[in-house]
């Protein structure tokens, strides 16, 4: 299984959606995309988000200044 | 099962509508970060512009800020925010300096120029209609327009806020 990775570090609302969106598309059904990013409002914006879509926030956690995302194509 | 390969994830997809009445480089923000993030979580969007939002539709986008009536408008400057006095405003070159500082701050912060937010809601699909009145009273052609986009009127506008879920005026 390839690993799925995004690096949204540096990046201001709304690009981490845009970009997860657009990264998602490559992912195939049931595997994960891994998003990094350093906007502190992507932590909520994930959640809505994947609630939003039916894709699956797995796990949201910080490190540092470092969001770490995982999302679950659905 | 969600069509995440196109916006709408079929029929019970929500939909908004936005009307889209400003053109500075502030005011362009608003309906297209919404509009992209919308379609990003499968709504179906239109943007109708009308009015000074028109020229967003342009295919060369040049856009400015005024500080000129916007005490709100305060730049993070030597460690504080300044709002600019109208005097100073009205001074010819200020608006273009006002410009200048909002484009390096929006580069400095990660945030997104227009341009790219524009390209980014012709990719997710998200459907832009110019306004047929308001392209006759300030005399632009098709031609000036990016692809891709509808032309229509009120009527056009009211029968699509009429089925969507959302509906908004910037």
């Amino acid at each position: 299984m390839a690993v799925h990775e995004l690096n949204a570090e540096g990046l201001n609302c709304p690009l981490p959606i845009l970009k997860a969106k657009k990264a998602l598309k490559a992912v195939p059904q049931g595997e994960i995309l891994h998003i990094r990013s350093t906007d502190p409002g992507s932590v909520a914006d994930f959640a809505a988000f994947c609630n939003q879509t039916g894709n699956e926030l797995v796990s949201s956690s910080t490190e540092g200044d470092i969001y770490k995302f995982e999302i679950k194509r659905a | 099962m969600l069509d995440t390969d196109s916006q709408g994830g079929g029929d019970n997809a929500k939909s908004m509508s936005l009307i889209v009445t400003k053109g500075t480089l502030d005011w362009a923000y608003p309906p297209f970060i919404l509009a992209t993030t919308a379609a990003a979580m499968d709504i179906k969007v239109t943007m109708f512009f009308t009015f000074y939002g028109l020229p967003l539709l342009n295919k060369n986008l040049d856009l400015k800020i005024s500080s000129l009536g916007n005490p709100a408008m305060k730049m993070p400057m030597m460690g504080m925010h300044m709002a600019m006095p109208n005097i100073v405003s009205a001074i010819p070159g200020v608006d273009r300096m006002a410009t200048t500082m909002m484009k390096n701050l929006i580069k400095k912060k990660g945030v997104a120029s227009i341009p790219d937010l524009r390209d980014a809601a012709v990719d997710l699909d998200v459907k832009m209609i110019g306004c047929q009145m308001t392209m006759d009273l300030f005399e632009y052609g098709t031609e000036d327009m990016i692809d891709g986009i509808e032309i229509g009127g009120a009527a056009t506008y009211m029968e699509i806020a009429a089925k969507s879920d959302i509906n908004l005026y910037i």
